[in-house]
Formats: C-alpha cells, sequence, structure tokens
C-alpha cells in the first residue's frame, strides 16, 4: 500500500512540472509572438508611461482580447500569453488537488480547494474593494 | 523615447535584473522596479504590473526542476499558500487606495531588508523537534541529501501562518515575489531546513502572485507592451543565472557588491517617495 501511494505522489508530481513548464514555454512563444507585431506596428511611436491611465480598452476585456487576436493585434496577442501565464499556477492547483483525492488525503484536498477558492474569489472581486 | 526603443532598453535591462535576481536569491522584481521607475520614469503601477507577471514565470519555471528533485514540502506549500494568498489579495486591493509615494518608500524598506537577507550565511540546521499542529496538519518530512534521506519536524505553525500572510500583503502591494519574508517564515520561524525552506518558498511565490496577478490584470496595471519586453528579459536572465549557479557557488564578495548596489537603488526609491516625486 505505501509503496503504491508513493507512486501515486511521483506521479503527480511528475505532471505538475511537465504543467508549469508547459504553461511557461508557450506563454513566453505567445508574448514573443505578439511582442513582434506590436513592436512591428507601433514601434515608432511615442511611449506613455509616465502617468498611470490603465491599459488600452480592446486589452481590457475577455472579448477584446478574443477580437484582438483575430485581427492581429499585437498587445491582444501579449495579453492573452501573460493570462495564459497567470493561469499556469492555478493549474497547477487544480492538479494538486486531483493527486491529494487519488492519495485519499481529504484534509489536503479541502485546503488545495480553498486556496482556489481564494484565488478565484480574488478575481471576481477585483474590480471591488 | 519611441516604442522601440524603450522595448529594447527594458529588455537588456530586465535581462541583467533576471540575472542578477537569480545569482543573489533576490528574485528579478526586486531590480526591475528601481530600473522602470527610476532611470525610465514609469509609473509605479505599470512597473509594479510588469514585475509581478516576471515574478509568476522565473517561479513557476524553476520550481518545476524543483519539485522533480524531491526537496519541496508540497503539503506544507499548499498549508501555507492559504495565508499567502489570502495576504495577496489583500495587498493588491491595498495598492489601489495607497499613494504612489507610499509604496515606494515600502519597496525600499523591503529591499534594504531582502538584500542584507541574502548576505546571512546560511547553515544548514536539522530541527527533529515536532509540534502537535505540525502533525496535525502532517507538515514533517523528509528531504533527500548526499547522505541519504534526512527528517525534519515544524514548529511554531502559527507564527510561520501569520508570517505568510504578512508576506502575500507584501507580494501583492509590491508586485515582487517578497521570497526573503516567505524564507524567515519557514527558516527562521518553523525552523525548516534552510534548502527545504527556499525551494518551497518558491514553489508558493507563483500561486502568491497570481492571486494578486488577477486584481491588477482587471485595474489595468498590467500593460502588455512594458510587461512583454519585462517578461521575456527577466525569465531569459533567471535561466542564465541558473545555469550559472549550477557550475560556481557565488562567491561572497559578488553578493556584497550586488547588496551594496541594491541598498543604493532603495535609498533612491525611499528619496524619491518622501520627495513625492515616485
Amino acid at each position: 500500500m505505501t509503496s503504491k501511494k508513493t507512486a501515486t505522489d511521483v506521479d503527480i508530481q511528475h505532471i505538475i512540472g511537465w504543467i508549469l513548464r508547459v504553461g511557461v514555454i508557450s506563454s513566453m512563444l505567445i508574448v514573443f509572438i505578439g511582442g513582434c507585431l506590436y513592436l512591428y506596428r507601433h514601434g515608432h511611436e511615442q511611449v506613455h508611461y509616465t502617468h498611470f491611465i490603465g491599459v488600452p480598452g480592446f486589452v481590457h476585456s475577455a472579448s477584446g482580447i478574443i477580437h484582438g487576436i483575430f485581427t492581429w493585434r499585437g498587445r491582444a496577442i501579449i495579453q492573452a500569453g501573460i493570462i495564459l501565464l497567470i493561469a499556469t499556477p492555478v493549474v497547477r492547483i487544480i492538479f494538486s488537488a486531483i493527486g491529494f483525492v487519488l492519495e485519499k488525503d481529504w484534509l489536503y484536498t479541502g485546503i488545495t480547494l480553498l486556496v482556489l477558492a481564494i484565488i478565484l474569489l480574488s478575481a471576481l472581486t477585483g474590480n471591488a474593494g | 523615447m519611441t516604442v522601440l526603443v524603450l522595448t529594447l532598453i527594458v529588455l537588456v535591462g530586465s535581462y541583467v535584473a533576471g540575472l542578477i535576481g537569480s545569482l543573489t536569491g533576490l528574485g528579478g522584481g526586486v531590480v526591475i522596479i528601481p530600473l522602470l521607475t527610476l532611470l525610465l520614469n514609469v509609473n509605479i503601477h505599470y512597473a509594479i504590473g510588469a514585475s509581478l507577471i516576471s515574478v509568476i514565470a522565473t517561479s513557476s519555471g524553476s520550481a518545476a526542476a524543483y519539485v522533480k528533485e524531491g526537496i519541496t514540502n508540497i503539503r506544507l506549500g499548499m498549508f501555507l499558500e492559504i495565508a499567502t494568498t489570502i495576504g495577496a489579495m489583500a495587498g493588491a486591493m491595498l495598492a489601489l487606495h495607497i499613494q504612489t509615494s507610499v509604496i515606494a518608500i515600502a519597496f525600499g524598506v523591503i529591499l534594504i531588508f531582502s538584500a542584507f537577507m541574502s548576505l546571512r550565511k546560511k547553515k544548514e540546521e536539522i530541527n527533529i523537534q515536532k509540534s502537535e499542529w505540525a502533525e496535525k496538519f502532517k507538515l514533517n518530512s523528509q528531504y533527500p541529501t548526499a547522505q541519504g534521506k534526512i527528517n525534519y519536524g515544524v514548529v511554531n505553525v502559527g507564527g510561520g501562518f501569520a508570517m505568510m500572510a504578512f508576506a502575500g500583503v507584501i507580494s501583492g502591494l509590491l508586485g515582487i515575489g517578497s521570497g526573503a519574508l516567505k524564507v524567515i517564515a519557514m527558516d527562521g520561524i518553523m525552523r525548516i531546513p534552510f534548502k527545504v525552506s527556499t525551494t518551497t518558498s518558491n514553489f508558493m511565490i507563483g500561486v502568491t502572485a497570481a492571486a494578486s496577478a488577477v486584481v491588477y490584470l482587471q485595474r489595468g496595471y498590467i500593460d502588455p507592451g512594458l510587461s512583454m519586453p519585462v517578461v521575456l528579459g527577466v525569465l531569459l536572465g533567471a535561466l542564465t543565472g541558473s545555469k550559472i549557479l549550477v557550475h560556481s557557488q557565488s562567491s561572497k564578495w559578488l553578493r556584497w557588491v550586488f547588496a551594496v548596489i541594491v541598498t543604493f537603488l532603495a535609498s533612491q526609491m525611499i528619496y524619491n517617495g518622501i520627495n513625492h516625486k515616485i
């Protein structure tokens, strides 16, 4: 029984390592592609980062970003890559939870789901506070 | 300055920041924020947003390697992530209401503190004493060394948990990994072996940063044009740093040089904060 438990543990750790690596590499590739498009189109414009004015409207909503990707807007593609990067540790938590379920470790299944709930709460109340 | 010129400067600067952050163990964020705000006059909200994204990239990238080695205490990490994510969410919301000059001063103070923490001697102490709470939450564990597996116990769970919540607030407020504070909570308060503390801290940083990044994203702090060179540069710099570290341990004088540079940057941040220039 003990050896079986360890095997599951190692498998899940292997999967977690793999998710983190794939998440980082693919999001960085997307950011790089978006960056090239952005520089190609806007490279000679003046920058405006001294005063805080938020981000351009089309990268501020999910629909704007999706529309932006299909119209090859560099910054929308970069933002999609960044969102994928932010999602990577969140997906890692989901797989940790699955690992604890397989181990029948209900205490840690609960703890993992609680962490996930806090992040989701944070996402939902992002505009409040 | 045109977008192209700024992107190239930020890319090179972020590469250096990632390299220094990785060699000293301070993390890329603590170097990139002064670079953006002091040298390039970028608003600190944008700088923090971009830095936070680079923190997620470097932490996730290196955690992938550490998890495989089996040093990371995943249960301990998950348990303490309850504290850091709640803290990070609170910190990110706090950032929306605090004056930027106050954020700059807080940043400077944490930066100096982190730099001196990195100079500290790292002696490996194994604590085998166990506490009731550590037993209850299955935090006591073992880790592999050259001499075989070593068992260790965890004490002062409540104190460590509270310190982690504070580390989370700082991470969410300043857009850094606050690895130094996390290591204090685990190594200093909970008496966990240093190697386990650092790898577990690194494992937690990505999740902590994600909790505040979702707030920043909706508030428009994460600008794609600025974040793009920062995240790519810091990640590549950190990768180079980890390759160098495999071949040689960073020498003591190198750490001192970095500590002096970082302290100088930190005083500039504090000075500008006091004079309301940030």
